[in-house]
């Protein structure tokens, strides 16, 4: 299946629903879409990829690169993921220790609410 | 003689055409359903690394796969026509470029936050951590990465 991106906000975070396939072919449209929000002020970015049926290094670098992104403007970026085949590849990288990894968006946004 | 052989021109697009090859392939074999989505990504990393040294170097050769089952085990060997160049870091440890140490999640054991642009070797480290014996093959014609799993076909 081919990538579907959404965005909206809640409680001033900017939330982004990804479903489908993150790999080398799309990836760059999902690079485009936080580069865009972060260019608009959105610095407090929630990746909804409960979702996502694959995701590669590819993908994974497109999130690094919205990470730095948003933190040059103290800002965050975190994750809502539950599926095992998903998060193995954020264990494998080591990047389970770079970002914010939440259950619900509910529990991202309540995290980061809690932080300021 | 692989049990499936394919060759495709190296766009990003035709990746996912590999991986599901690969894993149509890998469960004909006899591939554990538990395996197969690591047999997907591995495959996908080790086709998208081909890509983009191929869309760097040779645009207009193709990235070549084969996929072999039996005896126990499923191996697919992805091979690019890319020359070894003088920094690919393959002329003093027979592994590319921006392969991680074994003990390291992340390639050259720094945070990807560190670097400069995106994260380079992710995808290496991935292939490293999900495929069950990885080897590489620097030959005249390109770099080969071989990776393998167990599987209880005969064919």
């Amino acid at each position: 299946m081919d990538l579907k991106l959404d965005h909206h906000t809640r409680d001033g975070i900017e939330v982004v629903d990804v479903e489908g396939e993150i790999d080398v072919y799309t990836a760059p449209r999902l690079r485009e879409l936080l580069i865009e929000l972060v260019n608009n002020g959105h610095y407090q970015l929630v990746v909804n990829m409960e979702k996502v049926e694959f995701l590669d290094s590819t993908g994974l670098g497109v999130l690094v690169g919205g990470l730095k992104r948003v933190r040059a403007h103290d800002g965050s970026l975190d994750l809502v993921c539950t599926q095992e085949r998903i998060l193995k590849i954020f264990r494998i990288t080591g990047l389970t220790k770079v970002f914010g990894i939440h259950d619900t968006v509910d529990e991202a946004i309540t995290a980061r609410k809690s932080e300021k | 003689m692989a049990t499936v052989e394919m060759s495709f021109t190296p766009l990003p697009v035709h990746v996912r055409t590999a991986r599901l090859v690969a894993t149509a392939v890998a469960r004909r074999s006899g591939v554990g359903e538990a395996l197969l989505d690591e047999v997907r990504l591995a495959v996908g990393e080790a086709c998208s690394r081909a890509v983009e040294a191929h869309q760097a170097q040779c645009p207009d050769e193709p990235v070549r796969v084969e996929l072999t089952g039996g005896n126990g085990r499923f191996e697919v060997v992805v091979t690019d026509a890319v020359a070894a160049g003088p920094d690919d870091g393959t002329s003093s440890s027979a592994q590319p470029a921006g392969w991680p140490e074994p003990a390291n999640g992340v390639a050259n054991g720094t945070s990807p936050l560190d670097q400069s642009g995106p994260p380079q070797g992710l995808g290496l480290a991935v292939i490293a951590g999900l495929a069950d014996d990885v080897q590489f093959a620097r030959t005249p014609a390109g770099l080969s990465i071989t990776m393998s799993w167990p599987s209880d076909g005969t064919s």
